[in-house]
């Protein structure tokens, strides 16, 4: 997370190769990005851009979603069964032999996405994935993350979305002005105004609420509905109003 | 008064079979600050390009009913001509952005126009100035972040001084504190000089708190709409998939719980941690 220009997108494009280190190493998987292609490491790592429409190519979704697997040389039974899983997965199976270009914002970026998740990379970048996405969507998308997050896969999200990291809880990275400048677990980084404030990133909504009520006792670190729901319930019993 | 009618609109793009807008009837208030949410393909984005016209001059494709902008209608107009009152902040910046530099980007609606140099010049610094990108004024449009080009976009539409502003997720690509100083704006020239703004928007967290007219859109029909503070504590919100804000969300949880708030639906953290300290220093 960080700014508008703090290079978190110029340091995701160095996790596939895309951009090379002018000084420094970059290792993915104990290899030097310098000493391997794009194209040996897209297959390990799957890079899904901000702006779908700098992905988008094909005539028909179906086709966007089978061109990588088509060119990692998948048989066509997986192809099928791959681009199937993908656009029901991302609720776009009625779009099948609809051009990319005629869906809403909203549904390209699935598309996009779609097109990556299908030959299930063992590490996933997503620049910006909930940008244009509703509610339902962005519920999907917490629920896969943590799947892949179960089977032990590595997931490198770029966001501006407060709200869907406190809901994600992973590891947060800060950057400002090309630098790293914090690196710890959602919890703390997302209760700690000054060095949000530093990034350009508002307080998650509850913990607004709670660094209003740390006057009256109340703890000031909580991001998560439930947990403020228990903590003002608890503060409620002690005086007595409950 | 009513600056923008809807009536009984269907709307179908070229070579598609389903309406992306299929029956919507709509009247928006001169001086209304409206919020227009909806799951993915609900047809939010379809709606917008109509107050302009760009829905059917442009799109082509089928449109059976009336849109009136100012008492005209819509369809018997240029887009060119509706430009002068409706200003279109689109989704994606790239596909409004072309000039060489940011401030011949934002000057190039005005020389349309006919504006005199001079008073060109003070638009464009003033629209500049306002969303922060003075700084860029040279620059490229397309060597930009995207968040700087959502800003020269706003810029533009800004620096015509529309009577209506329609703005679809317009600060999608800027980080949170930019996006907030974006809509504080917009929001001081709807409370200061009356501009009607028509906002589409998924994060209702950052947004809610704007409006006084939200409306709710589900497979190309309205199916909600009134004060945001009445809307968001039905319960058919959360069915159709809008993200209601947090702390909304967590004084509906309180309610149910038999917790002693004050019953108004909040729209935003101020307005939750007021009801709280009242609540718990009773």
């Amino acid at each position: 997370m960080g700014q508008n220009g703090a290079g978190k997108t110029s340091l995701i494009k160095h996790f596939n190769g895309l951009l090379k280190p002018s000084s420094g190493i970059v290792r993915v998987d104990d290899i030097e990005t310098t000493k391997t292609s794009v194209a040996t490491l897209a297959k390990k790592v799957g890079f899904v851009f901000q702006n779908p429409d700098n992905q988008l190519f094909s005539e028909t979704v179906e086709d966007e979603i089978a061109f990588a697997l088509k060119n990692f040389g998948f048989d066509k039974e997986t192809i099928d069964k791959r681009v199937t899983w993908a656009l029901e997965f991302l609720s776009l199976s009625q779009y099948r032999k609809t051009s990319p270009f005629l869906l809403s914002g909203g549904e390209r970026k699935r598309v996009a996405l779609a097109s990556v998740l299908a030959w299930n990379p063992e590490t996933l970048v997503l620049d910006e994935p909930t940008i244009g996405q509703d509610h339902e969507q962005k519920e999907k998308l917490r629920q896969f993350i943590i799947q892949l997050q179960n089977e032990k896969k590595t997931v490198v999200m770029v966001t501006h979305d407060v709200e869907f990291v406190a809901e994600c809880n992973p590891r947060v990275i800060l950057m400002r002005e090309g630098k790293i400048i914090a690196d710890g677990p959602s919890k703390s980084i997302l209760t700690s105004p000054k060095l949000l404030e530093e990034c350009s990133i508002v307080l998650p909504q509850i913990t607004q609420v709670f660094t209003k009520l740390a006057p009256i006792g109340l703890p000031d670190n909580i991001i998560d509905v439930d947990e403020a729901e228990t903590a003002l319930i608890a503060k409620a019993k002690e005086n007595r109003y409950y | 008064m009513a600056v923008i009618e809807v009536r009984d609109l269907v709307y179908t793009y070229p070579g598609v079979s389903k309406p992306s807008i299929d029956g919507v009837s709509l009247t928006v208030e001169k001086g209304e600050f409206v919020l227009i949410t909806g799951p993915s393909g609900c047809g939010k984005t379809s709606l917008c390009r109509t107050f302009n016209g760009l829905i059917p001059h442009f799109y082509q494709g089928e449109l059976k009913g009336q849109i009136l902008v100012a008492g005209e209608d819509v369809t018997g107009r240029q887009t060119f001509d509706m430009a002068k009152r409706v200003g279109l902040v689109f989704q994606n910046p790239e596909n409004q952005l072309f000039a060489l530099s940011v401030e011949k980007d934002v000057a190039f609606g005005l020389e349309n126009l006919g504006m005199s140099r001079d008073e060109m010049r003070k638009r464009v610094d003033w629209a500049l100035n306002l969303v922060g990108i003075y700084d860029l004024r040279e620059r490229a449009p397309h060597e930009v972040s995207g968040g700087q080009q959502q800003r020269v976009a706003i810029a533009s539409v800004l620096a015509m001084q529309p009577e209506i502003i329609v703005l679809d997720e317009p600060t999608s690509f800027l980080d949170p504190l930019s996006a907030e100083r974006i809509f504080e704006v917009i929001y001081k020239l709807n409370q200061e000089q009356g501009i009607t703004v028509i906002l589409v928007e998924h994060r209702l967290d950052l947004t809610a708190k704007y409006a006084n007219h939200l409306i709710v859109m589900d497979k190309g029909k309205i199916c909600l709409e009134g004060n945001p503070h009445d809307i968001l504590c039905n319960e058919d919100v959360g069915n159709i998939g809008v993200g209601i804000p947090k702390a909304t969300l967590l004084h509906k949880q309180l309610k149910m719980k038999g917790f002693p708030v004050n019953p108004k639906t909040p729209l935003c953290s101020d307005e939750l941690a007021a009801q709280l300290l009242e609540a718990l220093s009773k």
